[in-house]
């Protein structure tokens, strides 16, 4: 299997989201870093660190104290080192208003925080393969958009 | 007063094109045979060859000195160019990829799963939506068309497969990035 590492960000002020997501990511057959932050602003303050390794993948939660998912996504977009990185929206939201605002904000991938930990694992597993994709083959990422 | 320009990209010559200015400038006698592959005709001097990664590797492309890396990017290749084909594109993935690469299918699809995370087939299926949506967004091509062209048998076969793959509908799709476009140049 390939040697190349995924590093993946979490931002989410709920502990146990946080936890479960985690223990999701360790049992896929991917090669993964995860590190997760509480809440946006500490996201935002890692990201911009200067020698910071930039992820491959950041899921962002949308209601966070602090500094919401929504304003980190606009912070992301207008910073011109951190404006190509994929974003995932981790939300239970699934109204189509949010669903809307995050992808005309850049948001790439949409995902609803399933109700069960199996459907979670096939699910993260699935954002996974896909950024994986679009990291390793020439597929077009100005219309690299999803909603699971 | 600012002005924004919008361009469309001819990814194959391109590349080629980027490809030739670099072994040129080194001086180096070869034959480009396709985007992914080229062949020296004669000893590459170790010095030649580290300028040219380095010089390619800020641009993002990387010589690739693993086997099966290239075998798996030889596969990409050859569904792209088997998806863009009109003559090709009637004819079954497996036999055309083995007998375009000289190998059983059953290898190949082997090799790719042990190195993408993924299947030929599924690769495939992702390929043929990024392509329908490359139509969708660049072209004035008709749903009907996009089938036809990626050889869906039909408009509601091609719709399933991207709502499947995307989660999204081809129209709400088309209709998000078309708001996006407008958002971005307010």
């Amino acid at each position: 299997m390939s040697t190349t590492l995924l590093n993946i960000v979490l931002a989410d002020d709920d502990e146990d989201d946080r936890m479960l997501f985690a223990e999701a990511i360790e049992e896929i057959p991917i090669r993964t870093k995860l590190s997760l932050f509480n809440h946006g602003q500490e996201l935002m303050d890692y990201l911009t660190l200067p020698n910071v390794v930039l992820p491959n993948l950041i899921f962002l939660d949308l209601n966070m104290p602090i500094k919401n998912g929504l304003q980190c996504l606009k912070e992301i977009r207008s910073n011109p080192r951190l404006k190509d990185l994929c974003v995932a929206i981790y939300s239970t939201s699934s109204s189509e208003k949010d669903v809307e605002e995050t992808f005309l904000n850049g948001a790439n991938i949409y995902v609803n925080k399933p109700d069960n930990f199996s459907k979670l694992r096939e699910v993260v597993e699935k954002v996974l393969q896909l950024n994986w994709q679009y990291h390793t083959s020439n597929l077009n990422k100005d219309t690299f958009l999803f909603r699971m | 007063m600012e002005v924004k320009l919008f361009f469309k990209y001819d990814f194959d010559t391109l590349c080629k094109a980027f490809i030739k200015e670099h072994l040129d400038a080194l001086d180096i006698s070869y034959a480009i045979n396709s985007i992914n592959e080229v062949t020296i005709n004669e000893n590459l001097q170790k010095d030649k060859q580290k300028t040219l990664s380095e010089a390619l590797k800020k641009y993002g492309i990387e010589i690739l000195t693993d086997q099966k890396a290239t075998l798996v990017e030889r596969i990409k290749h050859a569904i792209d160019k088997m998806l863009k084909d009109e003559k090709s594109k009637n004819l079954k993935l497996s036999a055309y990829l083995s007998d375009n690469l000289n190998y059983s299918y059953t290898y190949l699809s082997s090799v790719f799963s042990e190195n993408t995370y993924t299947s030929i087939e599924n690769y495939t299926i992702l390929r043929k939506v990024d392509l329908a949506k490359e139509f969708m967004c660049n072209t004035d091509l008709t749903l009907t068309e996009i089938a036809y062209r990626l050889n869906y048998s039909s408009v509601a076969h091609l719709s399933g497969q991207f709502k499947k793959v995307t989660g999204l509908t081809p129209s709400a799709f088309q209709n998000i990035m078309k708001k996006k476009k407008d958002y971005n140049l307010q």
